[in-house]
């Protein structure tokens, strides 16, 4: 145990120290960047659940570099995927690994750059919030795949569950019914469906007997509906980093290998401790707090 | 050459330049929706020669489940989409078809002039409002106003959408029958009270079968902005994955299946494709109202004639 300790200890101090090199080696290269490069336009398209950080990034970025413009545009990851691929954009900004949605030589010629972690948490609607706090994992599935379909079943009011979903090919979803539901496979004839993150968390709040998933930022300023603890564990950040929850996955922003100035400049900038403190404002995990080895 | 010569010289270059650039642009213009029906082709057609599915499955078959990928492998039954879309439309047209003719004939024989000018504005505001604010309105007003009269598990339902698409298509409808009643004739109207025919009489037998092509014309805008009406719909339908089998469940049209995942689906993979047949089939189907309004309207004009 102490000999383990030690070793964190080095390690962090390493770790430390390689971080106080990189960043003077940055440092310098934005130093250089400032005078010359930090100008021009920076498009990028894709994942709804990621424009509020990106926006919010170049809304702070463009306050240090007046000369560079920023458009973004959400669509999906597939679209965001496929418009950096074929260079119409310079981010697509994806909730999934490229490989998933590229074929495989596409993939390799993108540069991923982990930004942030999404945690993504089951909510009810308060009429269940207030007697249902936790359920297990598999009891989540059960309700998802629809063999269970009352709330009496685990613990709740006499009531039907309405289950509220996202389309299968949004990032949220895959990433709910990787981590939260063991792969099954939702019961999507059974279930109401919406395109966005927000509406859901609407339809959730209005619909007595309600149950849907979103991403943890659609839920820092909203006191509507109840997040689900899954086997006891509250969906928070600090249960993400710690490894206990694990519902969760990386957003990643892609570029080509070489990406021009601004668009390294800008990415540097997401990725620096200062914005860091910003992502987690917003609801978003910081991927170098993550202390669960876990590839998500 | 004198004066008179060079002035006729220049008014014919001008003559000949207008009529060319008018009949680039009309043309051109004419062009754009055969363009865009050939892109949605190119694209549709994946579905049948690339991933290898029939158009009966594609039609009929409630199997809704393409595979995210290139290799393909799933099934593309969209029939689930295409019943929503036609009772979704054909609900719509039921609801607002007797209150737009009702409100039209009031417009035109009924109230005083002084009543329409403050109707008609009152019909055009209704055209100004945009999509997404009926859809909302419609989410948060009339889901749980309908929950609360009807047995309906969600709120979120086929009647929903009907209803939010009637009020989104009412407007077109209405005025589009109020001109093509304004359009016929007052002698005829005179004509038939001189045979001692009375109000009701006029208006069912002279008036509105003489407005029949413009009152079509007004029912087909309506249907192709039904069908095409995503975002509204969207909202209030529910998009269940499942047959449109009661007025108080949820269910899902073309559009909304097709808004709800273009953005998330991997280009040129089975699910793009299929997506785009949809699109394709959106496509020939307000191609096929057209024509179909197109063949009444002369039917009815023959009528008139003989």
């Amino acid at each position: 145990m102490k000999l383990k300790k030690v070793i964190l200890v080095a390690l962090a101090a390493m770790m430390v120290l390689g971080a106080a090199g990189c960043g003077s080696e940055q440092k310098s290269d934005a130093g250089a960047a400032k005078t010359a490069a930090v100008s021009g336009s920076i498009t990028g398209s894709g994942s709804s659940a990621l424009l509020p950080l990106v926006k919010d990034a170049a809304e702070k970025f463009k306050e240090k570099n007046k000369d560079v413009s920023i458009s973004l545009n959400a669509g999906g990851s597939g679209t965001g995927l496929k418009q950096v691929s074929d260079g119409s954009v310079d981010m697509g900004n994806s909730d999934v690994p490229a490989e998933t949605k590229l074929d495989k030589a596409k993939a390799d010629k993108l540069q991923d750059h982990k930004v942030a972690v999404m945690t993504v948490a089951a909510i009810v609607n308060k009429d269940i919030g207030d007697k249902v706090k936790s359920v297990t994992r598999q009891q989540l599935q059960d309700i998802f795949t629809a063999k269970i379909t009352n709330w009496k079943d685990v613990g709740g009011p006499d009531e039907p569950i309405v289950l509220v979903t996202r389309p299968k090919t949004s990032g949220t979803r895959a990433l709910f019914k990787q981590y939260a539901i063991n792969d099954a496979e939702e019961a999507s004839n059974k279930s109401l469906e919406t395109d966005n993150s927000g509406i859901l968390v609407q339809s959730v709040a209005q619909n007595p007997g309600a149950i849907g998933y979103v991403a943890l930022p659609y839920l820092v300023n909203d006191k509507s509906v109840v997040a689900l603890s899954i086997d006891g564990v509250e969906p928070t950040l600090e249960n993400t980093y710690s490894g206990k929850y694990s519902v969760w996955g990386y957003e990643h922003i892609y570029t080509s290998k070489e990406p021009k100035a601004a668009v390294k400049a800008f990415i540097d900038y997401i990725l620096s401790d200062e914005y860091g403190k910003r992502i987690e404002e917003l609801g978003y995990g910081i991927g170098s707090k993550m202390q669960t080895k876990e590839v998500h | 050459m004198n004066a008179i010569e060079t002035a006729v010289l220049k008014a014919h270059r001008n003559e000949k330049a207008a009529r060319f650039f008018i009949t680039v642009c009309g043309i051109g213009m004419a062009l754009v929706p055969f363009l865009i029906g050939g892109f949605l082709l190119i694209k549709g057609i994946d579905t049948f020669t690339l991933f290898g599915h029939s158009l009966g499955e594609f039609l009929f078959s409630g199997q809704w489940d393409p595979s995210d990928t290139a290799e393909g492998g799933g099934s593309v039954g969209a029939g689930i989409y295409i019943s929503g879309s036609l009772v979704t439309c054909a609900l719509a047209l039921l609801i607002t078809l007797p209150l737009s003719i009702a409100t039209a004939i009031f417009m035109t024989e009924i109230a005083k002039p002084r009543t329409r000018r403050l109707i008609q504005p009152a019909i055009e505001l209704f055209t100004g409002i945009p999509s997404v604010v009926y859809g909302w309105i419609g989410m948060t007003v009339l889901i749980p106003f309908l929950r609360l009269f009807f047995p309906m598990p969600f709120g979120f339902s086929v009647l929903a959408a009907g209803i939010v698409l009637a009020v989104m298509i009412f407007p077109t409808i209405t005025t589009m029958a109020a001109d093509a009643m304004n359009a016929v004739p007052k002698q005829w109207r005179e004509a038939s009270y001189g045979l001692g025919a009375t109000r009701w009489e006029t208006i069912a037998h002279v008036v509105l079968p003489a407005a029949k092509g413009g009152i079509f014309t007004g029912i087909i805008l309506g249907l192709a902005r039904a069908l095409g009406e995503a975002l509204a719909v969207a909202m209030v339908i529910g998009q269940m994955k499942e047959f449109p089998t009661s007025l108080f469940l949820p269910a899902s049209t073309l559009t909304t299946a097709i808004s709800a995942d273009m953005g998330g689906a991997m280009e040129g993979g089975e699910y793009s494709a299929a997506l785009w047949t949809m699109a394709l089939l959106l496509f020939v189907l307000s191609f096929l109202f057209i024509f179909l309004i197109h063949q009444l309207n002369s039917a009815t004009n023959l009528k008139g004639k003989a």
